[in-house]
């Protein structure tokens, strides 16, 4: 018998234990490890995922337990799919979609690309810039409600300043027209940061040799920066793209404190319309097949993500 | 310094510090007015032109934190002088303190989920993660994409189902089905983050631990542990983060005892409607600590944001 510090730890284990520990496989630690894990997100994830689909054929109705549940095949498929307030819904999500990700793109990379100028402080700086994205959306998106008040808001204030409009002339969320801006411009101000961290990334990972190369050969700074600097930070830029694309197509927290999909339907996105037919109007079985539809929309999504996520770490 | 062709010249980067510190001012702007108005009056919270120059007063923090009612000249001579600073504020508007409102319940309950569902996540997103950077699991990849998947599901439609079983198992509105549900939204990003971690630290420590006779069990706690700590804290701020900000599924699955702040914080109505300092001054409260977080998680941001794929 030695003394080393193992040795007595070994000691101290009860005899039933130890030999149970030490006899066990690496194989057998894996999944010890990795069960608890598996079997939590089986149990909140993949369970109910189940369940949804199996009440997507169904007219069950939660806030009438009594009725009886009959089984109406791909009947909820088929009436969502040929619902025009459904196209309604898609479209606003789309528009909602294509301008926050071409606003976003355009200020962060412009941002990540100022930064990289690294001028001093920009540390600080961009710390600074992150702050609205780490906040939550609900709390922050019912503040810009005041921030948007026609008259009394600052928002609206700021732009009758400069453009000399009566500041109670226009409601950013009352108006048909405005909402869906109302809606951009707060994502936006919200996510900007979020594209700008991963085009720094981008940015800061092209080798200084590759632009010192070009120099040698004369290459003008405009003609390196779109035959190097964007092809390089390209596939970050599309890993910020997809990532806002599908956040974006879930949107809830942020619009439905802001506008709560109105005024009429101009802001009601996706995830607004499922909360409205699942928990207002209690249509289970129609809106779980919804629901289905916007999964299997999001997985092709996460794919496409997951694949891109895979292309920048080979980097 | 040498020369370098790539190092941008001095006016460049004059110019280009001077837009990104204009954004930042700009950006920074709702922030300052949210944290501002919670100290106004209800008067200048909605003056025209806003004001910017006010007379500070902890009006919106006490109409926060308590429930008043309206009270007559003859009631208030009834109740005699106030007793508080705070009841001293309730008096001037006209109003008595009936009492302690909902809102620190709420953030209570905020504080307990959120640490609640971090702690339980860390514990086996770090298992998970440990076995799955050192070990040979099948179908690794494919359970790895698995476990990423499940963040992309849209809340609300993830919510429909999982309303009816908590319902049936009766944990709706309960800390621990809260707790359980962001534990398992969160262990995606645990997971992903923390395998990031572990990859980066040297099998070869362990090898050598486990050469001079540790089991498995001790290489991974007195090895791996401590030199993935900053890795495992980093990752925890960033579920605390996400329990803290959440609030689909807050406001579908709890209603009273369970209720986290988000949900709350916006329904905050004074005596003459909405009443702006007093949730100008609940959103500072909640959002000034994870302002603080961030500056903390600084040097992990983007590993953070993309799951651990851009390490920087």
């Amino acid at each position: 018998m030695t003394d080393t510090p193992i040795d007595k730890a070994v000691q101290r284990t009860p005899e039933g234990i130890s030999r149970r520990i030490r006899g066990l496989s690496d194989r057998a630690i894996a999944w010890i490890f990795v069960a608890p894990t598996i079997f939590l997100l089986l149990a909140v994830n993949i369970f109910p995922l189940i369940w949804t689909i199996r009440l997507s054929f169904t007219n069950f109705r939660v806030n009438r337990p009594n009725n009886d549940v009959e089984w109406v095949g791909l009947r909820n498929y088929q009436r969502i799919l040929t619902d025009p307030d459904i196209w309604n819904t898609m479209q606003a999500t789309a528009h909602f979609l294509i301008w926050t990700i071409i606003l976003q793109v355009l200020i962060g990379f412009a941002l990540a690309f100022l930064i990289n100028k690294k001028f001093k402080g920009n540390d600080l700086w961009t710390t600074i810039i992150v702050f609205p994205m780490m906040l939550s959306p609900a709390v922050v998106g019912n503040f810009w409600t005041f921030l948007y008040q026609p008259q009394i808001g600052l928002f609206n204030y700021v732009i009758a300043f400069f453009t000399g409009a009566d500041p109670a002339s226009f409601s950013m969320i009352g108006d048909v027209h405005l909402a869906p801006w109302a809606i951009i411009i707060a994502d936006t101000w919200m996510w900007t940061p979020f594209v700008m961290l991963i085009c720094l990334a981008g940015l800061r990972s092209i080798p200084d040799s590759i632009y010192e190369a070009a120099e040698c050969d004369r290459a003008s700074k405009w003609r390196q920066f779109w035959t190097i600097t964007i092809p390089m930070a390209l596939p970050f830029l599309m890993l910020a793209v997809l990532f806002r694309g599908i956040e974006n197509f879930k949107m809830f927290d942020l619009v439905v404190q802001l506008t709560g999909g109105g005024p009429g339907n101009t802001t009601t996105l996706t995830s607004i319309d499922l909360k409205r037919e699942a928990f207002e109007k209690w249509r289970t079985g129609y809106s779980s097949a919804y629901a289905v539809i916007l999964f299997v929309t999001v997985f092709g999504l996460a794919s496409i993500y997951v694949k891109a996520l895979n292309k920048v770490k080979e980097r | 310094m040498s020369f370098s062709v790539t190092e941008p010249n001095p006016a460049t980067k004059w110019l280009a510090g001077l837009l990104v510190v204009g954004y930042a001012v700009i950006t920074l702007i709702p922030l300052l007015w949210i944290i501002a108005t919670g100290f106004k009056s209800p008067t200048d919270s909605i003056a025209y032109p806003p004001v910017v120059l006010f007379e500070p007063t902890l009006e919106g923090y006490v109409n926060l934190f308590t429930d008043r009612t309206r009270a007559t000249e003859q009631m208030l001579a009834e109740a005699g002088p106030p007793q508080t600073w705070y009841d001293e504020i309730a008096r001037a508007r006209g109003t008595v303190i009936s009492g302690p409102s909902r809102y620190g319940e709420r953030f209570l309950n905020s504080v307990i989920i959120g640490f609640g569902s971090t702690a339980l996540c860390m514990i086996l997103g770090t298992a998970a993660a440990y076995a799955f950077s050192r070990f040979r699991v099948p179908l690794k990849d494919d359970l790895l994409f698995f476990i990423l998947s499940t963040r992309m599901m849209p809340p609300i439609a993830v919510a429909i189902p999982i309303f009816l079983m908590f319902r049936n198992l009766g944990l709706n509105d309960t800390h621990i089905g809260m707790i359980l549900l962001y534990t398992a939204v969160n262990l995606s990003l645990s997971v992903w983050l923390l395998k990031g971690f572990i990859d980066e630290i040297p099998v070869e420590y362990e090898e050598a631990a486990l050469i001079d006779g540790y089991t498995r069990f001790q290489a991974f706690y007195k090895v791996v542990l401590p030199q993935a700590a900053t890795g495992i804290a980093s990752t925890a701020i960033f579920c605390l983060i996400f329990a803290w900000n959440e609030y689909a599924f807050a406001v579908l699955l709890t209603s009273g005892t369970a209720q986290t702040a988000p949900p709350f914080i916006p329904n905050i109505i004074g005596v003459n409607g909405k009443d702006w300092p007093a949730v100008a001054a609940g959103a500072t409260i909640f959002l000034v600590p994870v302002m603080v977080f961030t500056v903390l998680l600084r040097k992990h941001l983007l590993r953070g944001i993309t799951f651990g794929a851009v390490r920087k």
